[in-house]
């Protein structure tokens, strides 16, 4: 048991072991087989969540193990769907828009980075500096609301966004689109494949370095690395990672609008990763899964302003748990557990 | 010569809104490092003191500085229930004030609606080189330039202000020598959020007053005072004169969304090649 938390927490460097793998098995296999007992409406809004996660990850993927806090998260989620969007909207064919809604976050997160990265401004710098171009981004969106500002046969429609965002295609037959039950097959299988693929990436000697980074980027440059290599390669690979939820959720919702790039979308990450735990990886999925259902119900309560009741959540968890529920959940049975295998070996 | 007093007035009216807008910032970001997120919503309840104060029928010359001492008051208070156990932890403050900001637009959204509200200044319009302006617009350029001299005469001029810089600048110090340092941060982040406090009031007349209003003001401050560096005031001055320069001219040849993006390309660029700011390299200053 304490092995199965020690493997959720921060890593090692160790390859994770094989109650951890039988963990991910086991939730695989629950989540593959949820459908069988849900109806359409909950499959719609558990979807919803693993994409969002896949935002979350991204973020908290860079936060927690670079320590750079990217609030340009939220862009390339934007950015993606966005691509996504026009693309498929002006193609028909919707693979290589899918692969565009990836590649073109990317694109853009290398020469954020190139700039941020390699002018070496400081990590408190880089924060607001992405939270700058995030809004930018978003008010430059609103003000497409006129007759010009046209990508091929698609309009950008400013504030009231682009609706019928075409379903995604298999590729190797067109003329089958995904249907509600698919998404959330693909997007479950997306967010496992992710997370697996992280976790594993920070046990590589890439990952370490990262890690690293995160303790002491002085000492990783005095052992001779390129810090900023390493930093600029992690940026451009959680841009990537955030334009997939971003396309994600465009065929999710069919839609996509500049909240995508909004403060208020930028703050629900922050609040998901924080609430969940940023020190770990399957926490920001935790809390996004808390979140998203908590806002749903704080709406059917009639409860007007969800903001502020997120505001609120997110000055109490920074004040009073500034780990997050996952860690604080997992020290502390750690500690339960642990206390009592000591007592064993004691004896 | 004309076209040069309409591009004059432009650039002079962008220049005030950067500095009424990044003033407060200078102080609470540039000289106490607390990322303040909330700067927008301290902005925006400015904005509402000072409609409100007017509707309760007092003139616009006292509702403003009025609303200045209202959202002082309240940066008072945010500073001893939730700022001041978050000094030194850069990242943490940021948090929180965000956590802030979405509380203040959710509870004024609450009480005053999600629709603007304004205060007509009714001073009629000036003629300027053929285009009409509005009077008001030309006080607000004052407003702002006597905020920014005001300012830079307090710290540099007075005891007060000695005593501030040294708190700032090595507090373990300036708490040796006598000083009650937990007050003086308190008081420096009152009269930021002061400052904030009045330049929303001032840009009611123009710009009106909404609950989300923060959000078109939040990225220009931050933008002017990283750019500006180590020295809050004058790398303010400097980079407000700058972006002020930029997003006027182009803003009126062409739209002001362009201005903008012209703005945060800039302000990228320039992040680039001076990574310390425009102030980065002097030696001494405010």
């Amino acid at each position: 048991m304490q092995r199965l938390f020690s493997d959720f927490r921060r890593p090692s460097g160790q390859r994770p072991g094989a109650i951890w793998w039988s963990f991910i098995a086991v939730a695989t296999v629950v989540v593959f087989a949820l459908p069988q007992v849900l109806d359409l409406a909950q499959l719609l809004d558990l979807s919803v969540v693993f994409v969002l996660a896949l935002l979350a990850l991204s973020m908290s993927f860079l936060w927690g193990y670079v320590g750079i806090l990217s609030f340009g998260q939220t862009a390339f989620f934007g950015l993606g769907g966005y691509v996504y969007a026009v693309a498929a909207m002006n193609w028909g064919d919707t693979t290589l828009p899918f692969l565009l809604g990836i590649l073109v976050p990317l694109a853009f997160a290398a020469l954020l980075g190139v700039f941020m990265v390699y002018g070496k401004i400081s990590d408190i710098y880089f924060s607001v500096m992405t939270l700058v171009i995030t809004l930018i981004l978003n008010k430059a969106m609103r003000a497409t609301s006129g007759d010009q500002y046209v990508i091929g046969d698609v309009r950008l429609n400013g504030q009231n966004g682009i609706p019928g965002v075409p379903p995604l295609q298999v590729p190797w037959n067109p003329t089958v689109t995904l249907f509600i039950d698919h998404v959330y097959y693909l997007s479950a299988a997306l967010i496992v494949l992710v997370y697996v693929g992280l976790r594993l990436l920070l046990t590589t000697s890439f990952g370490r370095v990262l890690v690293g980074i995160r303790e002491n980027e002085r000492r990783i440059e005095l052992l001779g690395y390129d810090a900023r290599r390493y930093k600029f390669a992690a940026f451009a690979l959680s841009g990537g990672v955030a334009g997939l939820s971003g396309t994600m959720f465009a065929i999710w919702g069919n839609f996509v609008a500049p909240e995508m790039f909004g403060l208020g979308q930028a703050a629900e990450v922050i609040i998901w990763v924080i609430v969940g735990g940023k020190s770990t990886l399957i926490g920001p999925i935790v809390g996004t899964g808390i979140i998203q259902y908590l806002t749903s119900w704080l709406g059917t309560q009639g409860v007007g302003q969800v903001t502020l009741v997120l505001g609120v959540v997110l000055v109490v968890f920074v004040l009073l748990f500034k780990e997050g529920l996952v860690p604080t959940l997992g020290s502390l049975i750690a500690r339960l557990f642990g206390g009592r295998r000591k007592q064993g070996e004691a004896e | 010569m004309d076209t040069l007093l309409v591009y004059a007035y432009q650039v002079a009216f962008s220049f005030s809104i950067f500095i009424l807008i990044s003033l407060g910032l200078a102080v609470i970001f540039g000289m106490m490092k607390v990322i303040n997120l909330a700067q927008g919503e301290f902005i925006m309840l400015g904005a509402y003191a000072c409609v409100v104060c007017s509707a309760v029928g007092l003139p616009l010359w006292l509702a403003v500085p009025l609303a200045g001492v209202i959202v002082g008051a309240i940066g008072i208070l945010v500073e001893r229930t939730v700022i001041r156990f978050l000094y030194g932890r850069v990242l943490d403050t940021l948090l929180a004030t965000w956590g802030l900001s979405l509380f203040l637009v959710g509870i004024v959204t609450t009480i005053a609606g999600p629709q603007s509200q304004s205060v007509p200044a009714d001073l009629g319009g000036v003629s300027l080189g053929g285009l009409q302006v509005p009077a008001y617009s030309l006080v607000m350029i004052g407003g702002a330039c006597a905020m920014l001299l005001g300012t830079y005469a307090l710290w540099r001029f007075t005891s007060l202000g000695l005593i501030v810089r040294g708190t700032m600048q090595n507090p373990e110090m300036a708490r040796a020598l006598g000083t009650n340092t937990s007050m003086i941060y308190m008081f420096t982040f009152g009269f930021g959020s002061a400052l904030t406090g009045l330049a929303g009031a001032l840009l009611v007349p123009l710009f009106g007053a909404a609950p989300t209003m923060g959000l078109f003001y939040i990225a220009k401050a931050f933008i002017a005072v990283i750019s500006g560096g180590p020295w809050p005031l004058l790398g303010t001055l400097s980079a407000s004169s700058l972006y002020g320069t930029i997003d006027g001219v182009i803003s009126y040849a062409f739209s002001s969304v362009l201005g903008e993006i012209a703005v945060l390309l800039v302000a990228i660029v320039m992040l680039r090649l001076l990574p310390q700011g425009i102030t980065g390299r002097l030696r001494k200053g405010l």
